[in-house]
């Protein structure tokens, strides 16, 4: 059903308590002194968010006039974003980077963020998909230099600036062609434009699609729009790391499904999707998702800094993401839904645990991880273990399930290269996951580094998250079928 | 529209302003020349939405997208200039090249 503007503020309360929290926050900011006050301020509104959210359901809803929905695939994307804004707020108060930071804006800016990605998943109209992903871009650009005079996080800042700026404007740029050939920008309507009438202007729409990919393939950092992602991930501190890697990374996933999905394709009966006929993005996308799993692979491989090889790794991760969505069937989209769950828990535990051993050490090159495990840090250095062979897809941990319904819906859908070469990408990659292993387990340390002495805030996420990791690789049966629920986009009259 | 002026000049109008400005964010190295090559990227795309807005007759979306996108240029101008500020207060230089300690 579509509703109006005041209709819609009832099913709008979780972003409604967000954008109220950024606004709490900055006064908090300006007549109290306790900096402590603000991080727990936002962690509590995440959580109440994420409550919300929970209570709200889904349901089958156009709002605000057609800007954006509410439905199943919106509520499973909002979860996930709101699961990792918890993981960045709490790695923020424990960081040592963020405690010297200006805290009450850095919280604002972070759950303004967060808005946009909510926003993200659930956009209806070209305007509000534009609109979001400035909205979270913008935001990103700010916490990624938030470090002041540290010249990592400013040089990171202006890169993702520079990139941002040229991938959101050629973006806009091919949007405006959508706009000219289908006459609306409301995505129903693009729809039944481009699918019924058959418009004639194939190159047209394929140039457009071309590049809107790379605004949206910016976000999920995909080749060739990456070359932002290792430098902005190195710079900026690491929750905000975290958070570009797995909730900008998803929000992007939610933006492009729902793009590429219903805006622009048909639904079959038996569960396949139809692209438009002469445009053959899904070739285009499938060739990109190779190279990008595979150039992430073989980059990360002489990597030396932590952090550069978890952002190598994450492109290569968004390309295994990636095989899910160029299949153009509901049992891939749905391995991609799941895989950015396992991908959250995975990921988020890495990055925690190169933030305990940073907050311990003041480094995150591979040589400050020497011995980890025979100086103190034997349970980070389990842990970011589990998260490093749940990252290659070793059994037992919700990667590799994570990866056998990917593998399984590209089999399904008879695409045999890419499953190939999935399958000796992940043998890769194992080669620069073990290495940390190695060197944190069987390498003795010197004698001349820091004992490893993490806080409790921070152990009790990371057990949190490996606990995750493994009990989802062994019983993940609920994830699935909340994923397959949850796959279901809104339907109604353009 | 007088002057016999039609869609196409405007199409053709706005896909050599977006060249241009593609053309200026590879070529420059200064990063303020970097955010006028997007700035011009954003004006091309206006230019294509007030185009198809008009020859297109209707509704006013067309102009709303506009009006949004100059206005979120203008917040990103904001955000840039404050980065490259910063930038500068450290480095005394705002040339791209110079801010390499990133690579690899």
């Amino acid at each position: 059903m579509q509703l109006g503007n005041v209709a819609s503020l009832a099913y709008f309360i979780p972003e409604l308590v967000l954008s109220a929290t950024v606004v709490i926050l900055i006064v908090l900011d300006l007549v109290t002194d306790n900096r402590a006050a603000a991080g727990i301020a936002a962690l509590a509104a995440s959580v109440a968010v994420f409550v919300l959210i929970l209570a709200g359901g889904a349901g089958n809803e156009r709002m605000f006039n057609g800007m954006i929905v509410f439905d199943s695939f919106s509520f499973y994307f909002r979860l996930l974003i709101t699961l990792a804004t918890m993981v960045a707020v709490w790695m923020s108060i424990g960081s040592d980077e963020v405690k010297r930071c200006d805290q009450g804006e850095y919280y604002a800016v972070l759950l303004a963020a967060a808005l946009g990605m909510f926003l993200m998943a659930e956009a209806d109209n070209l305007l509000m998909a534009y609109l979001s992903l400035e909205l979270v871009s913008l935001t990103s650009y700010i916490l990624t230099g938030f470090l002041k005079h540290n010249r990592r996080s400013q040089e990171a800042a202006l890169k993702y600036l520079i990139y941002g700026g040229v991938a959101s404007g050629t973006m806009i740029y091919g949007m405006s062609w959508i706009f000219g050939i289908a006459g609306s920008l409301s995505f129903g309507m693009i729809n039944g434009a481009l699918t019924q009438s058959g418009t004639g202007a194939s190159l047209g729409v394929f140039i457009a699609l071309v590049l809107i990919l790379a605004g949206m393939g910016y976000k999920v950092a995909s080749v060739p729009f990456h070359m932002w992602a290792p430098d902005v991930y190195t710079g900026a501190p690491i929750p905000i790391t975290t958070y570009l890697a797995v909730g900008s990374k998803a929000a992007g996933f939610a933006l492009l499904t729902r793009f590429f999905y219903p805006a622009i394709s048909r639904l079959a009966a038996n569960g396949n999707w139809q692209a438009l006929a002469g445009v053959d993005w899904p070739q285009l996308l499938l060739v990109m998702c190779m190279i990008t799993m595979t150039l992430g692979n073989l980059a990360a491989l002489q990597q030396t800094n932590m952090k550069r090889l978890l952002a190598y790794s994450s492109i290569a991760q968004a390309g295994y993401a990636l095989m899910g969505f160029v299949v153009l069937s509901n049992d891939g989209i749905r391995a991609m839904m799941f895989y950015l769950i396992a991908y959250y828990l995975m990921d988020a535990g890495a990055f925690l645990v190169v933030m305990i051993v940073a907050n311990a050490t003041g480094s995150e090159d591979i040589d400050a991880y020497r011995g980890l495990a025979w100086r103190g840090g034997m349970v980070p250095a389990v842990a970011l273990a589990i998260f490093l062979f749940s990252l290659t897809g070793i059994p037992l941990t919700v990667g590799f399930i994570g990866k056998f319904y990917l593998f399984a819906a590209v089999i399904r859908g008879q695409f045999y290269i890419l499953a190939l070469v999935g399958i000796l990408n992940s043998v890769v990659s194992l080669y620069y996951y073990l290495r940390p292993i190695r060197t944190m387990f069987l390498d003795q340390p010197a004698g001349d580094e820091a004992a490893v002495t993490g806080e409790a805030w921070n152990y009790g996420l990371m057990g949190v998250l490996a606990a995750a990791t493994i009990v989802f690789g062994l019983y993940w049966a609920p994830l699935i079928a909340f994923a397959d629920r949850s796959l279901k986009f809104f339907t109604g009259p353009a | 529209m007088p002057g016999g002026l039609t869609l196409n000049h405007f199409l053709v109008l706005s896909l050599i302003v977006f060249a241009l400005g593609l053309f200026c964010v590879l070529s420059r190295r200064n990063a303020i020349g970097i955010l006028m090559g997007v700035e011009l990227i954003l004006n091309s795309a206006n230019i294509n939405y007030l185009a198809f807005a008009f020859y297109g007759g209707g509704k006013y979306d067309g102009q709303v997208f506009s009006i949004f996108v100059i206005m979120l240029a203008a917040a990103e101008a904001v955000v840039g200039l404050a980065i490259v500020l910063a930038i500068y207060q450290d480095l005394r230089t705002i040339d791209v090249d110079a801010t390499e300690t990133l690579s690899g």
